[in-house]
């Protein structure tokens, strides 16, 4: 079987210097994939490329076995790829409504669109008693489930989701990352960015922990998360 | 002339053709934060395309019915020399340092000027435009011109036409989203390029609506006529709060109405009677504009820019 998405020795730059230095790994269908690591380790600007805003220097990223380098981020959407980039960023003087029809954009089959925001709302109803509510006046929780939803409009083949769970209450993440299992029970394949490990390892299939732009270690979930070194480094034990 | 209903309805023509360009000053800079200082030069080229379709006409025909041809053809000169500008002249600079393209388009304001000066025919000096004939209609105690009466047709429907195609089509949306948050917009999927296009030729095409509306009224148009009027327009948009398209009609209506007040009224002021008539009527627009923005910075229906997450 081949993977949904290969990324092959991936390179990215700010001017001079190289935030992503060389990474390799792939997503199954199916699959839920964590990226975790500290600050400025390249997650994010990992997504970034794989959706296109970023341009790579070096290295290979295929999309079901076809090449997305020089293909711009409006057109990747188009082949069934989502991110719900770090810091929400949902419109926020647009409806909520609004902002979930945005993540349809490309989409022209009404019906279709109409049951999905539907299906948005089923599985957020705080965002469906707040359809007509400017989504700036969201808290951070209920913009993250409308980043989430506005991900999912776009009935993506890959859902990436850049650090779901940042400035979230406990609870709040809680019910984040059980939309995130809902999701992956459902067959959505998802590549999962966090600094909060601990969530994100134990539901992931794979996890790759980066560090200043290299991963440094791969393995399961379930193996990361018994990691002697994964748990003093990201896990907080001594 | 110093009845109040004419005054207002002086001020109220005046204002809507500064609203009208005034679209095109916000709509760009909400989209790319651009201050088109071109754009007043894409008013005045919209002037001359309308000229040049009725010098096509066959002489007598009657004006009622080729007004439309005239605003098709301004319209087209317009939007191809504005669609152009972005594509050639803006978008490389793209990614420059803001000013770059600030004095690209103070170079291309002069350099469109001095080609319709050059090249139109007899544009040296000012060329006349075709008149509406016939008795002015009275409103209220206002006498209204005939070819006054265009703007305040042709500028309620352009906003009207304009706020359902932002709120109600999916570009329209897009164009939105771009405006708030042009990466995320791409994220779904959206050409900001192709909505940076479209931005460009909307306030294009009204620039040229407004500019007919300037003909009719004046009777004359000249390669000059974009300085000013562009002038107040940028002005009315930053009035309005710039960015917002309600706000830059709302600033235009504003500051016409207030140039027209201060023109008729200053001089009854005691100890102003110096500042009163036509020849200060700009001055009391800028000190407007200070005013306003000394106590409400963002524009009169502008937000804050810390909204801008």
């Amino acid at each position: 079987m081949t993977a949904l998405l290969e990324v092959e020795d991936l390179r990215v730059a700010y001017g001079k210097i190289e935030a992503v230095k060389g990474i390799s790994f792939s997503v199954d269908a199916g699959q839920v994939v964590t990226l975790i690591g500290t600050n400025g380790a390249g997650k994010t600007t990992t997504l970034r490329t794989l959706s296109g805003l970023l341009k790579p220097i070096g290295g290979r990223i295929l999309f079901e076995g076809k090449p997305l380098a020089n293909i711009p981020a409006h057109k990747i959407v188009a082949l069934g790829l989502a991110h719900s980039p770090e810091g929400r960023h949902i419109f926020p003087r647009l409806t909520i409504t609004e902002n979930l029809l945005l993540g349809a954009y490309l989409r022209n089959d009404k019906a279709g669109i109409e049951k999905d925001i539907q299906r948005a709302y089923d599985l957020f109803p705080i965002l469906g008693e707040r359809r007509k509510q400017a989504a700036g006046t969201l808290s951070g929780g209920e913009q993250q489930m409308l980043a989430m939803g506005r991900a999912l409009m776009s009935q993506p083949k890959l859902l990436m989701l850049d650090e779901p769970s940042m400035g979230l209450s406990p609870i709040m993440m809680q019910k984040i990352m059980e939309t995130i299992v809902e999701l992956k029970a459902s067959g959505t394949t998802i590549l999962l960015v966090e600094q909060n490990a601990q969530a994100a390892l134990s539901l992931a299939d794979q996890g790759h922990v980066m560090e200043i732009g290299k991963i440094v270690l791969s393995g399961t979930g379930a193996d990361l998360l018994h990691d002697e070194s994964v748990r003093k480094a990201y896990l907080g034990e001594d | 002339m110093h009845e109040l209903p004419q005054q207002l309805a002086n001020g109220l023509i005046l204002g809507a053709m500064y609203g009208l360009i005034a679209i095109g000053y916000t709509m760009v800079y909400g989209i790319i934060q651009l201050i088109n200082f071109a754009h007043g030069e894409i008013f005045m080229i919209g002037g001359f395309g309308a000229l040049t379709v009725y010098l096509w006409m066959p002489a007598g025909s009657n004006l009622l019915a080729i007004v439309p041809l005239m605003i098709i053809g301004g319209v087209i000169c317009s939007v191809a020399i504005s669609v152009a500008a972005e594509r050639f002249a803006y978008r490389p600079l793209r990614t420059a340092p803001r000013l770059a393209p600030l004095i690209t388009a103070i170079g291309l304001s002069l350099a469109l000027q001095q080609a319709i000066w050059k090249w139109y025919p007899n544009a040296t000096k000012d060329r006349p435009f075709p008149q509406f004939k016939g008795e002015a209609f009275d409103v209220f105690g206002a006498h209204i011109q005939r070819g006054d009466l265009f703007v305040l047709i042709a500028a309620p429907v352009c906003m009207i036409a304009l706020g359902l195609f932002v709120s109600k089509t999916r570009s329209g949306r897009g164009m939105q989203a771009t405006s708030q948050d042009p990466d995320t917009a791409k994220l779904m999927g959206i050409n900001t390029d192709r909505i940076i296009v479209m931005a460009f030729a909307i306030g294009a095409a009204f620039a040229a609506v407004a500019a007919v509306a300037y003909g009719l009224k004046n009777g004359q148009i000249g390669f000059k006529m974009g300085f000013i009027m562009g002038l107040k327009a940028f002005t009315a948009a930053v009035l309005g709060g710039i960015g917002n398209i309600y706000g830059a009609m709302l600033g235009g209506v504003v500051l016409g109405v207030a140039e027209s007040l201060a023109t008729g009224y200053m001089s009854d002021v005691p100890g102003m009677d110096l500042f009163g008539g036509g020849a200060w009527k700009d001055v009391w627009a800028f000190v407007l504009l200070i005013v306003v923005l000394l106590l409400r910075p963002q524009g009169l229906l502008g937000e804050r820019v810390a909204d801008r997450a």
